[in-house]
Order: structure tokens, then C-alpha cells, then sequence
């Protein structure tokens, strides 16, 4: 789960990383407040969305003029910001984030994740910062420094020292060395101690006073940690979500919205992985991965028609059911019973393999609903494609 | 020959009087599999299935000499489950459980770093040896005795894998699921070099998905150390960026981990890789020369 830079910002305060003074604002009459109070020679206005690349698509607006800001809130409020990682249809600003401008000395990369490849939390640091991370590791990788924190310990003094040394903060300014060491403990905690899956300042400046500020802030929170920390799940935004994945998710359903036009209904990750792509290999372009988990009933089918059938994109349903421990005739009574109770209207291809896959394409065909059965993956992918048509 | 479990393998299972433990003990017990010992707190006496129930590990390892753990035990007390099957000494730890936090894998990754102990999973199906051992949530009817070793990410598509092979006649010896999981105990490097290792295995099949770099790791290791066959699939070529794809590992962060990057790492290494799924069975025949 993401969060907004706020809520990061409101965190890293808690856990003692320095941040600009700031607050979330949701109208120009709260703006004009919180400018009051805050009176600071340079006010910043960013609109606070779940993406990266607000400020090239003008959703950061900084002014001296404390009467300006109140119009800078009114025009983002509301408007629809389209980065790179939005997607072509953009991301509407609900909320924005007024602050107190810096004076920056310096630009620096700071982040904290597990390193799948050895499953120790890794601070990731580089003297480019305000740069997508990837770009410098992808060109200079010298300019990434990675420092590995042994969890059966945590974080040591040494940790931060080889981290701020290799940075050159002693050339840099040795003043903030001290403090950096004492704000990357202090990061290890928030990241350990909340389930964060990612934690990143970018940038994290050094001010021409001599202090370390958080300018930016993106935290991400593990989804199986979030059930021990009630005021994480407080943070969560529910205008930032597909609805037909909220949807899905209050269902106990594990969906994500493609672009495609074949929705797809599996049972078990992988397998759903693997049908989207077959899908693709027969022409066509998947509208979803859905997972229905492993014990697929009537009630999660008529949750995953529902979703489907939401979406105006698809043009056809391609259910995909291995039946391990769960039966493929109690599949197959499920995809009955669903279908009755929700109007399926476009062709439906329902491939049943596993355990008594037999009974279950049988009471299928006998069913009378407009569908077709097969027991070969690539033979049921060939048919929905042919069904709905090549992508267009 | 087969790898990890066979038919003297004795198991233990935490988490036997709940819904999905009792469940599959029971199955697993039905394929064959010497289940021994369960744990739940506080239920020491009762039976499941006629599965004597201890109140820990260390009780279920002194009484019946059980040597490998099959954890179902809901993901909050996870870790801590886990750890106590090491301690208690048992050598193989099977954790289906699902939805682990990820830091709290982490730790335990850590502590059983240099012990004699080996985790596989957790968010896995198990492990099968045909005919032999079933231990884990796969339905064992779809196997088949035969000269394929599996080794996978994933679950339901394993079973897809399997059904192929086994509707080929080629069968398996050992299938193994390392789990969706980011940090998990057994990765494709620890499996690859038992196959290697096991005289009945003729060809290897390794079912791989979007994210980390596991598969780039085994491409490296295949190159250098297998000489039998490995064929492989890998899911979520048309998965989109940053999106979690069910398992907490399957997600392309950064522009790494794409499908794409590691059918083309596995096949500088001389991997058979099949793009359609509904090919795999197909494609380990031809490798084989049958």
C-alpha cells in the first residue's frame, strides 16, 4: 500500500527524520490559513497524488507571495495531473500539501528495502539526487552505495558512517554527519518497525544552514504487515484505487485492471499469470488478472463475474480453474449458479482441469448456458480469442 | 532416488486442529506419508485422524522422532512457528502458509542462517515425491512416478506443469514449490544442484514468475553446474510495472525482474525456454528425445 508524501512526511516526523513545516490542505481557505501561520519567506504547494513526476506535469508550485497561495490551491485542486507513472488518463488531486520552501546546498538519494537477493534491509544512497534512482544506477552504477543491515542486530553506528563516508558528506559537510548517521537508525526503525516495504527521501538535502532535511518522502507498506498497525491503515486512500479493485479486495479477491479486452477469472497466481500471457500468445490482450484464490466457491465466481463484467473493456470471460483441492464439479455448479444470477453478456469460455474436471465440464454442457468447455489451455485461449475477436 | 522427502520422511504438523491443517494432514496421510506428530498449544492428547497432538515441537521431535515440519499456522504466529521447529531440530521446515509479513521473514531468514536446517517456502505448496511423500497442498493424483524434477514459484500452474508431464507419461520424481514469497528459505540454486545430484531425475522443469532476480541467479548457476536438461516457463510477460501480481514477489520494481529479461538470462545458459504454458510437457519430451 502507498501512501501520500504527507502522511511519509508526518511519519518520518514521528521517528525523528527532520521535514520542512507543512501540512495537508483540501481548499484555498485552508491554504490561506495555514500560510498565515506558517509565514516563511517561501511558500511550496505540491498536489498529492499516488505518483512520481508531479513537478514536470505542474503539480509543484512554489511562490514568496503569501497572498498567491490561496490561488495556487485553487488552481490544483481538482485538476487532473498525467505523469509517467500515471497512465494516459492522469490522477485527479484531492489534497495538497503546503509547505515551507528550503535553501538547498545539496542533492542527495536516500532509501531503505530488503534485498531479495540476500533478505537483509539495504540503504540504498547516492550523491545524484532529485534523479530517478534507476536512471543513475543504470548509467553510473559507481554512484549507487548500498549498505546491508545485519537484522539479527539491527542498525549500528558503523552502518551510517560507511553510508555517509562513502558519500563524501566530509567533503560535502562534515557538520551533517552526525545527524545523517542518527536519521539512517532512524529510518531502519520506521521501516522495521511499521512493515514498510519501501522507504525513500529523493531528494534528502543538505541546507545552506548545515541541516539534513527530508524534502521529499515515499513510503510503502507491506499489504501482509499492515494488519498489526491500526494508524497505517488509517492512511489509506481510497481515491487513489481502482474501484473494481476495491471491490475485488473487500471480496477477498486479487485483482488488477489491464488494458485489454479478455477478462480473465484463475485460480492461484501463477496460473493467472500465465493465462494472461497465453491469452497474448493467441492474439488478444488480457483485461485483468484475477485470482480467486484457492478455494474457489460459488460466491468468490459470482464475485469475479460481477468485477468482469464492471469493466466495459471486456468482450469476452476466459475462466481458467486447475482444481487441486477444490473440485472442478463445485466449480462448475458455482459457474452455474453465478451465471443465473448475473447476466453474463458476452461469450464465456470455461476451461476445467484437475480434480473430477470430467463431471464438471459435463454438468457445463448440460447447463444450457451459452458457453463453451475445453480441457486444453491453449485450445480454451485459441476459442475466447476467436469468440471476441483480435485485439483491436 | 528422489530429493528432500521420501517414503522413511516423518513429519510433524503445526497448526493440525485448525480448518486447513487437519485437512491436509489427513490428505497426506491418505497418499502415504508417514505423518507422525501435530502442534497446537494447549490441545496436547487429542488426536487428528489418529495423529497424536503435542502442545510444541520439541514434545513432537521427542516422542516421535519426527524429522520435518509442515506449518500451517495463520500468518501472525508464522515466524515464531517456524523458529520453533528449528529449535526443536527439526532438518526441513514446509511452510505453506501465506501472507507472511515480509520483515518478519527477514528475521527469521537470518536466524536460521548456518544451522542445519533447511526452510522451504513459506506461501508454497510443498513438496512431493511421488508415490513416496506427499507433503503439502498439491493433489497428489495428478503425479505421476516419472523422470522430471520440478521446482517452481508457484502453485497452481505447477499442478499444470504436472498434469502435462504426467498426461506425457514422462512423469516426476520430486516437485518442489519454493514459494511467491520476496524473502523465502529455498531459492531455484538450492534445489537445481540436488536434481543435478539425484539419478533418477532426467530432465528438470523450473517454473519461474515476474520479480527479483531469482532466475537470473539460477541461469548463472545451470551455465556453470547443470548438465541435464532444464526447461523453463516464466510468468507474467504481459504483467505490468509495480503492480503486485498476487504473490507479495511478483512485482516488476524498477524496470528489474521483467519476464522478458529472465527468459533471456536462462536461455544464454542454455535453458529450453517455452513461451506457451500449454507447451511445457511437450517441450521436456523433445529435450528428453522421445
Amino acid at each position: 500500500m502507498n501512501v501520500h508524501e504527507f502522511q511519509a512526511k508526518q511519519l518520518f516526523a514521528k521517528f525523528g527524520v527532520p521535514v520542512p513545516r507543512g501540512k495537508e490542505i483540501t481548499s484555498p481557505e485552508e491554504a490561506t490559513a495555514w500560510a498565515n501561520e506558517l509565514n516563511t519567506p517561501v511558500f511550496v504547494v505540491k498536489a498529492q497524488i499516488h505518483a512520481g513526476g508531479r513537478g514536470k506535469a505542474g503539480g509543484v508550485k512554489i511562490t514568496k507571495d503569501k497572498g498567491a497561495v490561496a490561488g495556487l490551491a485553487k488552481e490544483l485542486i481538482g485538476k487532473t495531473l498525467i505523469t509517467h507513472q500515471t497512465g494516459p488518463k492522469g490522477r485527479k488531486v484531492h489534497r495538497l500539501l503546503l509547505e515551507e520552501g528550503a535553501n538547498i546546498a545539496k542533492e542527495l538519494y536516500l532509501s531503505i528495502l530488503v534485498d531479495r537477493d540476500t533478505g537483509w534491509p539495504t540503504f540504498i544512497a547516492s550523491t545524484e539526487g532529485g534523479m530517478e534512482i534507476e536512471e543513475v544506477a543504470e548509467k553510473t552504477p559507481e554512484k549507487i552505495i548500498k549498505e546491508a543491515i545485519d537484522p539479527a542486530v539491527g542498525f549500528q553506528g558503523h552502518n551510517g558512517r560507511n553510508v555517509a563516508f562513502a558519500l563524501g558528506l566530509q567533503a560535502m559537510e562534515p557538520a551533517v554527519i552526525n545527524p545523517f548517521v542518527q536519521m539512517l537508525g532512524n529510518l531502519y526503525r520506521l521501516f522495521m518497525e511499521k512493515h514498510a516495504a519501501l522507504v525513500e527521501i529523493n531528494p534528502l538535502i543538505i541546507t545552506k544552514e548545515k541541516t539534513l532535511v527530508a524534502l521529499d518522502g515515499k513510503v510503502s507498506f507491506d499489504d501482509n504487515g499492515i494488519f498489526k498497525h491500526e494508524d497505517v491503515q488509517k492512511m489509506r486512500d481510497l481515491n487513489e484505487e481502482d474501484p473494481l479493485e476495491i471491490e475485488a479486495t473487500a471480496n477477498n479477491l486479487n485483482y488488477v485492471k489491464l488494458d485489454g479486452n479478455i477478462g480473465c477469472m484463475v485460480n492461484g497466481a501463477g496460473l493467472a499469470m500465465a493465462t494472461m500471457d497465453v491469452i497474448k500468445l493467441a492474439g488478444s490482450e488480457p483485461a485483468n488478472f484475477l485470482d480467486v484464490g484457492g478455494g474457489a466457491t460459488k460466491e468468490t465466481v459470482a464475485a469475479g463475474f460481477r468485477i468482469l463484467l464492471k469493466d466495459p473493456n471486456v468482450k469476452g470471460i476466459f475462466i481458467n480453474i486447475f482444481g487441486g483441492i477444490v473440485r472442478c464439479e463445485r466449480i462448475a455448479h458455482g459457474v452455474i449458479e453465478a451465471a443465473k444470477e448475473v447476466k453474463i453478456t458476452v461469450p464465456l469460455v470455461v476451461r476445467l482441469q484437475g480434480t473430477n474436471a470430467d463431471e464438471g465440464r459435463k454438468l457445463l454442457a448440460a447447463s444450457g448456458l451459452a458457453l463453451e468447455v475445453a480441457d486444453d489451455l491453449w485450445e480454451a485461449a485459441q476459442k475466447i480469442v476467436r469468440l471476441t475477436g483480435k485485439a483491436a | 532416488m528422489s530429493i528432500l522427502v521420501n517414503k522413511n520422511t516423518r513429519v510433524v504438523v503445526q497448526g493440525i486442529t485448525g480448518k486447513e491443517g487437519s485437512f491436509h494432514a489427513t490428505q497426506c496421510k491418505a497418499y502415504g506419508t508417514k505423518m507422525v506428530a501435530g502442534v497446537t498449544p494447549g490441545k496436547a492428547g487429542q488426536e487428528v485422524e489418529g495423529i497424536p497432538v503435542f502442545n510444541t515441537v520439541a514434545d513432537a521431535v521427542k516422542k516421535t522422532d519426527c524429522d520435518t515440519s509442515l506449518i500451517f499456522v495463520p500468518p501472525p504466529f508464522c515466524a515464531d512457528a517456524i523458529l520453533e521447529a528449528a529449535d526443536a531440530g527439526v532438518q526441513l521446515i514446509i511452510c505453506i502458509t501465506e501472507g507472511i509479513p515480509v520483515n518478519d521473514m527477514v528475521k527469521v531468514k537470518r536466524a536460521l542462517h548456518g544451522r542445519e536446517v533447511r526452510l522451504i517456502g513459506p506461501n508454497c505448496p510443498g513438496v512431493i515425491t511421488v508415490d513416496e511423500a506427499k507433503i503439502g497442498i498439491m493433489p497428489g493424483f495428478i503425479h505421476k512416478r516419472g523422470v522430471v524434477g520440478v521446482v517452481s514459484r508457484s502453485g497452481t500452474l505447477t499442478y499444470e506443469a504436472v498434469h502435462q508431464l504426467s498426461t506425457l507419461g514422462l512423469g516426476e520424481t520430486t516437485c518442489v514449490g519454493i514459494g511467491g514469497d520476496p524473502v523465502n528459505g529455498t531459492g531455484f540454486v538450492d534445489v537445481l544442484p540436488l536434481f543435478e545430484k539425484d539419478p533418477e531425475t532426467q530432465a528438470v522443469v523450473m517454473i519461474g514468475e515476474i520479480g527479483g532476480d531469482a532466475e537470473e541467479k539460477a541461469a548463472e548457476y545451470i551455465q556453470k553446474h547443470v548438465k541435464k536438461p532444464v526447461i523453463s516457463f516464466i510468468a507474467g510477460i504481459t504483467a505490468p510495472p509495480g503492480r503486485r501480481m498476487g504473490h507479495a514477489g511478483a512485482i516488476i520494481s524498477g524496470g528489474k525482474g521483467t519476464a522478458t529479461e529472465k527468459m533471456k538470462a536462462l536461455e544464454a545458459a542454455g535453458v529450453r525456454v517455452v513461451k506457451n504454458p500449454a507447451e511445457i510437457g511437450h517441450a521436456v519430451k523433445a529435450a528428453l528425445g522421445r
